[in-house]
């Protein structure tokens, strides 16, 4: 396995955001002749990876946590040596980028909020163990917060938010990456018209498919608040919901409101009807995987994120996935084998399990909705944004070369007929994740097996939903308006 | 009917303004888009160290 | 207490402690003789730059200075009776800071000498500094041949006398407004004084002339300050002094009164801990050195001079001085405003008065939190001298060093143990 050249470096004392560091591995192992680049904090963790990865020297072995660790493996001397220079130039480059003046940026929230006084939100991306800290410091100090670290306890999260409600703030997340606030979409979102449609999601993508649908069906977003992954279950019992619902029945801009949750708690999901009842206004609720629950009158329950955002839009959304399907059929008489997902969203994956399921389609996932058959079934949904992908490497919505080896072994495999891909756009994104797509695509045949995407995204993306829409068409891939009319291509082809 | 001394209120009235700490990509992104975000370089408070940290956290710092 | 009442009753005491910064009045009010001024001071005792420490732990250049007062004080013949006497117990060792006073690099301080005289006229307090030597081969670098003793003689029978005359008969030189001044001219008070020493001079210039009759020797005392760019550093230690005395023993304030050095120790003051001193080894500073002398003859960090920086000046106020930055870096005006920045980050406030025309007339960073530096992992940057190592030589650079962060880190744990959360 570890043929080569390999090598270490320390950083004694060097400290740099884990996000950043993925980004220039990721760039040291693009060049030519390396096989392996890993710059990385020398903790216990990162060097149990060192060490799985065949890279853990003595060099890299005596690193401790705030020393960095820069580790390569090469084809030659020549290729490691370039792999250093490339690493040591990337990270003697400007900390915060993107200043060509030697601006200085303030160091704690007390000097932020000198130079800022009228901010009125936090976003925390620091590492878990230090997560909740600096999110308790950002509430104290009377700002809402977007907590996008992930690794925060969940008793820690629990006192966070009981301190926030205490404070009437919002505290959005851990693993909050996504939100769009009186127009400003901000962490992962979406270049979204402003409406009247408020999102209340404890995902991610989630809210950034259903409000993309309902943006390009012509409708638009008031505010589209994240709470957490966790908060609706029993640990957290909906406290930010419940906080956001609040606020969005105040809020006059709002009409509708869309919940976006996988299943949650039963004590919660009886909580949250209540509340519900008691609003003014008109909800849905996307909880992808849940039995149909009792609702008030003025809510109504969708099987997936398509559904949502057309009962958000009173029906106004396209019956397109026959669109996809005839365009799918008419290059395509019929996919033989099976349906290989593989998904940077990890509400797009639970979607295309809830159509699967629905279509009587037996799968396997790493990350099963409740009620997925666990079959021996070669249907495999897989969710690559989990934490098991990763571990020390960066998130594939961030760079979708993490996609690229599991695309190859599913283009190469026999037995695989369909293959089911996402493509989520907007802020944070990578630049052009079809692109990166569209290049693993080139060398194979187009013939076999299919390939179906979405788009999640719009065209005021720094993207341009169209330009990638066209990428991915002309490297033939069949692309459907959303990622449940995908997977209902998939299906429709399966069936024959 | 307006409560100006409602932090949710306020911030969904916008204009948002965002003191970012940690990665700066999501500063530069708001930036981009006309919205006032101040970017923190975050380090480990102490140098990580936790005897420190948590006397600092009792004392309020 | 709970954890939020603590935080409450901390930030309380920090913004009182600021407040009295705030509030000083310092003027410089005479020269006078040290034994005469210093409440205490006695024969055979021998004042000295940073925490305590006696003779056997004092690096070359102290023991030079220390040797050299003996001998100038006339308790010894010659230097090396003069050391003599001191390893035997023969003389008393203090810190100035237990005198109200300070001094530069070495910083010694006996009975004869001529102190500046800086009066915190709100608070009524008095505070001492030697005066400036000039450069090159001076005691406050350990220099103690004849050339020195015969300089300081001068200062203590001609200089002092007249220059202490004129600042009575001009009923003392206001100081505030001259640092501001000073500030917008490219000062930072601690290795560039240039704007306030001609500032101090147009000011005192009048009255001196009134004052001497003899044209010869006012010219020789117009000649020594207009030829010391570093005349002013000493008034401004004395005034540091004069504006941080008063901070002292605010119960629950975590505000630096009092940073220093003696050359193998540095030692920090908090206001809510009283008197003690919580040091930990000096460091050596980065920097530039004069033709033929390199890093290798460095002194370890030594001085009062830190009380500058205590106040807000010095390193803090870089940004007013690109040049000083260049000491260790580029010496870019970004630089510079970066070195200054930093320092926010470790401060309770800006000082309104004080303020940095690169930095859009922001304030300098002024009280020292003891929790933010330990917090932040930013120690202060302090501007200084560079010593010989060895005795007798001299400065031999300048640059920037920065105070060990053990000493932030023992008085923070003895700050928790006194607001009983420890």
């Amino acid at each position: 396995m570890s043929a080569g050249v390999a090598a270490t470096r320390t950083r004694a004392g060097f400290y740099l955001d884990s996000v950043a560091l993925m980004r220039i591995s990721q760039a040291v192992q693009d060049l030519a002749g390396v096989s392996a680049a890993f710059l990385t904090m020398g903790s216990p963790s990162n060097k149990e990876l060192l060490l799985d990865a065949g890279l853990l020297d003595a060099g890299a072995e005596a690193a401790g946590p705030n020393d960095l660790v820069i580790a390569v493996r090469a084809d030659d001397r020549d290729a490691l040596r370039a792999a250093f220079e490339t690493a040591e130039a990337a990270l003697s480059g400007p900390a915060t980028g993107g200043g060509e003046d030697s601006g200085w940026n303030p160091r704690s929230l007390e000097t932020g909020l000198r130079a800022l006084p009228a901010a009125n939100l936090a976003i925390v991306s620091v590492p878990g163990a230090f997560a909740a800290r600096e999110a308790r410091r950002a509430l104290e100090r009377g700002l809402n917060v977007m907590l996008f670290s992930d690794n925060v306890p969940v008793r820690e999260e629990v006192a966070l938010k009981a301190l926030a409600r205490e404070r009437g703030l919002l505290m959005m997340g851990p693993d909050c990456g996504t939100a769009i606030v009186a127009g400003a979409p901000i962490g992962f979102a979406n270049a979204v018209p402003r409406g009247d449609i408020g999102l209340v999601a404890a995902s991610g993508t989630g809210l950034q498919e259903v409000a993309c649908l309902i943006a390009r069906a012509g409708g638009g977003i008031s505010h589209g608040i994240g709470v957490g992954g966790r908060d609706l279950g029993a640990a957290v019992g909906g406290a930010m919901t419940l906080a956001a619902i609040d606020a969005l029945d105040r809020d006059e801009a709002t009409r509708r409101v869309v919940l976006i949750s996988k299943p949650p708690d039963p004590d919660t999901a009886r909580r949250i009807a209540d509340r519900i009842a008691a609003s003014p206004k008109r909800f849905t609720l996307c909880c992808i995987g849940m039995a149909p629950m009792d609702l008030p009158e003025n809510a109504r329950q969708a099987a997936t994120l398509r559904e949502a955002a057309e009962d958000a839009l009173k029906g106004a959304g396209g019956a397109e996935p026959g669109a996809t399907l005839r365009e799918a059929s008419r290059r395509f008489r019929h996919a033989k084998g099976s349906v290989r997902g593989l998904f940077s969203g990890g509400s797009l994956c639970a979607e295309a399990q809830a159509v699967l399921m629905a279509a009587g389609i037996a799968f396997v996932s790493n990350v099963p909705i409740p009620g997925a058959e666990d079959a021996s079934s070669g249907h495999r949904l897989i969710d690559l944004g989990a934490d098991e992908f990763t571990r020390g490497r960066p998130h594939p919505m961030i760079e979708p070369a993490v996609r690229d080896a599991p695309l190859k072994e599913a283009l190469a495999d026999p037995d695989v007929g369909v293959v089911l891909v996402d493509v989520v756009l907007g802020h944070g994104s990578h630049e052009d994740p079809a692109g990166r797509l569209a290049a693993v695509l080139a060398p194979h045949d187009r013939e076999a097996p299919v390939v179906i995407a979405s788009v999640c995204g719009t065209d005021r993306d720094p993207q341009n939903r169209a330009a990638q829409v066209e990428t991915l068409r002309e490297a033939g891939v069949v692309v459907a308006e959303s990622n449940a009319g995908a997977a209902e291509t998939a299906a429709a082809l399966l069936a024959g | 009917m307006e409560d100006r001394k409602d932090p949710i209120q306020d911030l969904l009235d916008g204009p948002v303004a965002v003191i970012n700490i940690g990665l700066a990509q999501f500063a530069r992104t708001l930036e981009g888009q006309g919205v006032a975000a101040v970017q923190v370089d975050w380090c480990p408070p102490a140098g990580g160290d936790r005897r420190m940290i948590d006397l600092l956290d009792k004392l309020g710092a | 207490m709970t954890k939020g009442d603590v935080a409450a009753a901390v930030e309380a005491a920090n913004a009182r402690a600021v407040e009295r910064m705030l509030a000083a009045d310092p003027v410089l009010v005479d020269v006078a003789v040290a034994g005469d001024a210093i409440a205490g001071l006695g024969d055979r005792t021998i004042l000295h730059a940073g925490p305590p420490i006696e003779w056997p732990d004092m690096c070359g250049p102290l023991k030079g200075a220390v040797a050299g007062a003996i001998v100038l004080e006339g308790w010894a013949a010659d230097l090396d009776e003069a050391a003599e006497l001191a390893a035997a117990g023969g003389v008393a060792f203090h810190p100035n800071h237990h005198f109200d006073a300070v001094g530069p690099m070495t910083g010694t301080i006996t009975r004869s000498m001529p102190v500046m005289v800086v009066e915190n006229r709100s608070f009524g307090n008095r505070a001492y500094c030697t005066l400036n030597e000039g450069l090159g081969k001076v005691m406050r670098f350990g220099g103690n041949d004849a050339e020195v003793l015969a300089r300081l003689r001068w200062l203590a029978e001609t200089f002092g006398p007249a220059f202490g005359a004129a600042l009575r008969e001009a009923g003392g030189t206001p100081l505030k407004a001259m640092i501001a001044r000073g500030l917008s001219m490219g000062d930072e008070m601690h290795q560039r004084n240039v704007g306030c020493t001609s500032l101090l001079l147009r000011a005192i210039a009048p009255v001196l002339a009134r004052a001497v009759d003899d044209r010869e020797r006012l010219a020789g005392l117009f000649e020594f300050i207009g030829g010391n760019d570093q005349f002013f550093l000493n008034v401004a230690m004395a005034m540091g002094k004069a504006i941080m005395d008063p901070v002292r023993g605010i119960e629950g304030s975590s505000v630096v009164t009092a940073m220093s050095r003696n050359g193998t120790t540095f030692g920090i003051r908090v206001s809510g801990l009283g008197d003690r001193w919580f040091t930990a080894p000096v460091e050596m500073p980065r920097g530039l050195y004069f033709p033929g002398f390199s890093e290798d003859d460095a002194n370890p960090d030594i001085g009062d001079s830190t009380i500058v920086e205590t106040i807000g000046l010095g390193g803090f106020a870089m940004a007013a001085s690109p040049a000083v930055a260049g000491f260790v870096g580029a010496g870019t005006a970004a630089e510079a405003l970066n070195y200054t920045r930093a320092m926010e980050e470790i401060t309770v406030a800006r000082n309104p008065e004080w303020t940095i025309p690169a930095l859009d007339f922001a304030g300098v960073p002024t009280g020292i939190d003891i929790r933010k530096v330990v917090a932040s992992g930013r120690t202060p940057t302090i501007n200084t001298g560079i010593a010989h190592r060895e005795a007798g030589i001299g400065q031999v650079g300048a640059g920037i060093v920065r105070a060990p962060m053990a000493c932030f880190e023992r008085a923070l744990e003895a700050f928790a143990a006194a607001m009983g959360v420890a």
